[in-house]
């Protein structure tokens, strides 16, 4: 067999999970456990085992740190707790003062990116540009390629989206089939006056 | 105030309202290209110019606006709009409630992020670019050291020094071209500038002139030049005094 030795037990997880533990408070961005292994020189599973002591050592509560699963990685952020405190000394310019428009462009991002501008303008009726711009400056939404027809930029989200609004992943936004009744209701009248007009 | 008389001066077209319409009509002015707002700005500032609302004059822009900006509507989704006019009003009513339906998912998705945003507003972590990945060095095939040692022999050699000798312009005193023009006017009353220049440098010829317009100032000279460039004369001064009494008495 030709597995590294090392693995066996030179390196105890409470070891590993120092490793980790650093690697995590020099990120400015979430880091995969596939990232954290690399850099740490050990296996993935190792690595998962040794999030889990980290994460038993921050965790809100306990801490002013906490160890949180987000964006597709792991992170550290402040406390709920040290967040008045934190208001005080710093900003939020991505998310401050999102508009009406910005947050729907930004829904019509999240479920059905990548999508382009007319794509987004065919859902809510009025142009995109703006929106998708000021979505843009924020970085919360990103360039994705180009749509196959006809060639149009399209936009996916960014993993500071997903970290602002605290989403492990994309697939954490919540369902939407579930507002089934009004749809109905939309339909009816709009048949009712289909009918009255062919009468 | 008439409506069809309005003044436009847009990126598309410039003139009368009216003709903007005959134009459009004919279809030979692209609607796309034509920014409507600028009409209605065009239209609210002439309306500013009078005391008194002319409602007829607003009645009729808002009849002309909507249908120009219906025309537009319809010209900026050709395939749509052909794609719907095709449908059965089952099939319309049905696609509208669709996009309705799809509109009013992302409205609630939209209120979704909103209240998501306010129950994690507390959420504060580290921002900044993404670190630097550690860069993949490229070694370099092994190099002769001889090669090395000329290279940084080359480059410890003093350069040569630059000599700036010809940047020099070396000015020879006014006087002396003062003391040459007396001479030469003592000998003949009147002289060509340009003849008396014919060997002298360029910088020489500068302060020379110098040197003559100084002799006008105390009037010992007067200068004559007939037309801009042409030859440049000088005469004595009790010269032209001669001349002009032998031209009286004459």
């Amino acid at each position: 067999m030709d597995a590294p030795l090392r693995l066996i037990s030179t390196n105890p997880l409470d070891q590993l999970a120092k490793t980790i533990e650093a690697l995590l408070v020099v990120a400015s961005a979430p880091l995969t456990p596939a990232e954290l292994a690399d850099a740490a020189n050990d296996d993935v599973e190792r690595v998962e085992a040794a999030l889990g002591l980290v994460g038993e050592r921050y965790r809100e509560g306990r801490s002013g740190i906490v160890l949180e699963q987000v964006a597709g990685g792991w992170a550290f952020r402040a406390s709920r707790e040290a967040a008045e405190a934190c208001s005080r000394l710093f900003e939020k310019p991505a998310q401050r003062n999102l508009s009406q428009a910005s947050l729907e462009t930004l829904a019509i991002v999240a479920y059905l990116g990548p999508c382009s501008r007319p794509d987004i303008a065919r859902i809510r009726g009025v142009a995109a540009d703006s929106a998708v711009a000021n979505l843009l400056e924020r970085g919360l939404i990103a360039e994705a390629g180009r749509s196959e027809d006809a060639g149009a930029i399209r936009y996916r989200t960014t993993p500071l989206f997903e970290r602002i609004f605290g989403l492990e992943s994309l697939s954490a936004l919540p369902r939407l089939d579930d507002i089934g009744e009004s749809t109905d209701e939309i339909r009816e009248r709009l048949h009712a006056v289909a009918e009255q007009r062919t009468a | 105030m008439i409506v069809r008389e309005l003044e436009l001066d847009l990126d598309a077209f410039e003139g009368p309202f009216d003709l903007l319409l005959t134009l459009v009509l004919k279809d030979e002015l692209d609607l796309r290209d034509l920014d409507v707002a600028g009409i209605v700005l065009a239209f609210l500032e002439r309306l500013a110019d009078h005391d008194r609302l002319d409602l007829e004059a607003c009645g009729e822009f808002l009849v002309l606006i909507s249908a120009l900006l219906e025309l537009k509507a319809r010209g900026l989704f050709p395939d749509e709009a052909a794609e719907l006019a095709e449908l059965e009003p089952e099939e319309a009513a049905e696609e509208l409630a669709r996009r309705l339906a799809e509109y009013r998912r992302m409205k609630e998705a939209a209120q979704w992020l909103r209240d998501r945003l306010d129950s994690e507003g507390d959420r504060f972590f580290r921002l900044g670019p993404a670190p630097l990945a550690p860069k993949v060095e490229q070694p370099l095939a092994p190099q002769d050291a001889n090669r090395l040692a000329d290279v940084l022999r080359f480059l410890a050699k003093e350069p040569a020094q630059v000599s700036l000798a010809h940047m020099a312009l070396r000015f020879p005193p006014v006087a002396q071209f003062l003391d040459r023009f007396r001479a030469v006017l003592k000998k003949r009353s009147r002289i060509d500038f340009e003849s008396e220049m014919t060997d002298l440098t360029r910088v020489e010829q500068a302060v020379a002139f110098l040197a003559l317009l100084e002799l006008r100032r105390n009037g010992e000279v007067t200068i004559e030049q007939a037309a801009p460039f042409a030859p440049i004369r000088i005469s004595r001064t009790d010269v032209e005094r001669e001349d002009s009494w032998t031209l009286r008495s004459a």
